[in-house]
């Protein structure tokens, strides 16, 4: 049983190289100790998580839901909406009825 | 007169007696709120008396009329503040309502406030909000659980009649049993996630805390049912639960799961639950022990499927359509990377992280793929024991409210204190935590009943029945 836990701390799973490689991934920007900090706690955490293998699932249909769901369909007409304005309220930034962001394109084609 | 003790159940009792005024329910759980909160924090918004006045003065007729409810900060209620306790969502003020909040003003209920949470509801401790933590009622030294901190603090310190939190892997159950409360994760599908901000959409689902079982199956009842806004909302009948309170359960089944009795659970927390189990078989309760034997799997699935699913429901979150903004960037990339590295805390980076490595390319199979064949066995085991049993009694948390500070630099040590709600989660099953004993330090222990899914019911009929065959209700919190 999992209360409590131990990690052997010889076969590192993920290094800062593989860390540095995930956060631009999730577009996050990670100060070097930021990186160090993470690489340590998700490597425990993934050799924790490594117990997984020990489960036999050969003949095992994954679950994506708990329950059985199926497509939803209704018919295609035209309802109220929210208001444009309502919507837009809340952006850091626009321009009339368009949400505005720096530069997309950075390089000279 | 302390209107803001009672039970909604009982303020409408009182009301049909012609013996209150909403305008005295208003102004006691104000001054509760004004006399406490600066000890346990515990709301982040709190509407102001004028609106409050205004609203009740509509005299709605209804379930809840005049009742006061406290809503988590990551379900939206048009026109205030919805933050998930983030940075990012800083300033942001959602323009329509959550389906849940439309049906409690539907039926006549005052909202009182927005309640404090870990950030985007990652954490079991309340202590990964950006507004800081919430404290325990009955030690405001230690924390009151998490995610739904706030909730239950609110509800466990008088500060609201009602509250609603929300549950991916524990987070109503554990706060309500750490504050001594009453706290219900329904079915996956029971109620509309419509207008809950998305944590983990196939674990994800939205409950009642409340100080008593009657609270708690009244105000199910208000927020059950289908919803076409919500396309993974069942289409299953709404019952009566009020029905089920008052009933005689000898001769229902109950199953105790050897695996939730081990070595690690705290020892005061085992001998309440223990003691619990005795008083069902003074009530006719037959049990039977079973084996759940993938629980020990429970908490590494999770912490691969809820990651995985967090991290693609937050890649929304870049300082483009709401909330806060890097501004000092010249590109939009860079915009997005600064935006969420300043937006989001240690602990969401921690798990999007976690997410985003589980569904990178190469590691797929290895850990996402595992994780949902493993989710299936560990239903498999809640499909079979619920051919043997009608519910299953577990401990809600292996211990009681920690300290403030005690697990937060250890997130491994804080993933596993879930240990026991996460497999709820994992098969999409009904689960209620409701209090059962104290330590002897005086700290609240909570008893976990499950049921098949849509057996709200069975859940309903057994806790109350224990509830009046042992009540922990009389006892409050001295603030």
């Amino acid at each position: 049983m999992v209360l409590y836990y131990n990690i052997m701390k010889s076969d590192k799973i993920i290094d800062k190289k593989e860390v540095k490689h995930i956060s631009r991934l999730a577009r996050l920007d990670l100060k070097d100790e930021e990186i160090d900090y993470f690489a340590r706690q998700l490597d425990a955490i993934i050799h924790y998580i490594g117990q997984l293998k020990k489960v036999d699932t050969s003949k095992v249909e994954p679950t994506s839901h708990p329950l059985p769901i199926s497509n939803v369909f209704r018919e295609d007409i035209v309802r109220p909406s929210l208001k444009r304005e309502a919507v837009m309220n809340g952006a850091p930034d626009k321009e009339e009825q368009l949400f505005k962001v720096p530069r997309i394109i950075t390089e000279e084609f | 007169m302390g209107l803001n003790r009672e039970t909604a159940c009982r303020l409408a009792e009182m009301a049909r007696g012609g013996g209150i005024n909403p305008e005295d329910i208003i102004t006691d759980t104000l001054g509760r709120i004004s006399e406490v909160d600066g000890k346990i924090k515990a709301f982040v918004d709190i509407t102001e008396r004028d609106t409050l006045l205004r609203k009740a003065g509509e005299r709605k007729k209804g379930r809840l009329s005049g009742i006061p409810v406290a809503v988590k900060d990551n379900i939206c209620q048009a026109g205030r503040p919805a933050t998930c306790a983030s940075k990012i969502l800083h300033g942001f003020s959602p323009p329509y309502n959550a389906t849940v909040v439309d049906k409690l003003e539907g039926e006549g209920a005052l909202l009182f406030g927005r309640t404090n949470m870990d950030e985007f509801a990652f954490g079991s401790s309340c202590e990964t909000s950006c507004y800081g933590a919430t404290r325990n009622p009955w030690d405001t030294e230690r924390i009151p659980g998490g995610s739904s901190g706030g909730s239950a603090a609110a509800v466990a310190a008088d500060e609201t009649i009602l509250a609603i939190g929300s549950d991916t892997g524990g987070s109503i159950r554990q706060p309500a049993a750490l504050c001594g409360v009453v706290g219900l994760k329904p079915t996956y599908g029971r109620v509309s996630r419509y207008g809950l901000i998305a944590f983990a959409s196939s674990l994800d689902q939205i409950g009642p805390i409340t100080k008593d079982v009657a609270d708690c199956a009244l105000l199910l009842g208000v927020i059950a049912g289908h919803d076409e806004r919500d396309s993974t909302s069942a289409n299953v009948p709404v019952p009566d639960y009020g029905s089920f309170l008052n009933l005689d359960i000898s001769g229902l089944k109950a199953g105790i799961p050897k695996e939730y009795f081990v070595k690690g659970i705290d020892t005061e927390v085992d001998k309440s639950v223990r003691s619990a189990i005795e008083t069902f078989k003074k009530l006719g309760v037959k049990t039977v022990e079973l084996s759940l034997p993938h629980t020990e799997y429970a908490v590494s699935a999770y912490y691969i499927i809820a990651p995985a699913e967090a991290s693609s429901n937050l890649a929304r979150f870049d300082g483009v359509q709401y909330g806060y903004r890097d501004a000092a960037a010249d590109n939009i990339v860079d915009m997005f990377s600064a935006t969420r590295s300043g937006g989001f805390g240690e602990e969401v980076k921690r798990r999007l992280m976690l997410g985003t490595y589980a569904l990178s390319s190469g590691y797929y199979d290895a850990y996402y793929l595992k994780a949902m064949k493993v989710r299936t066995r560990i239903k498999e085991d809640f499909d079979g024991a619920f051919k043997k049993c009608d519910f299953i009694i577990t401990p809600t948390s292996p211990s009681p409210a920690f300290k403030i500070g005690e697990k937060s630099g250890d997130p491994l040590a804080m993933y596993l204190s879930d240990i026991y709600t996460i497999p709820a989660n994992l098969a999409g099953i009904p689960g209620i935590s409701l209090p059962c004993g104290f330590t002897s330090a005086g700290l609240p222990i909570g008893l976990q009943i499950l049921a098949a899914p849509f057996r709200e019911d069975t859940i309903i009929k057994t806790a109350h029945a224990f509830e009046r065959a042992a009540d922990f209700r009389k006892k409050k919190p001295s603030l």
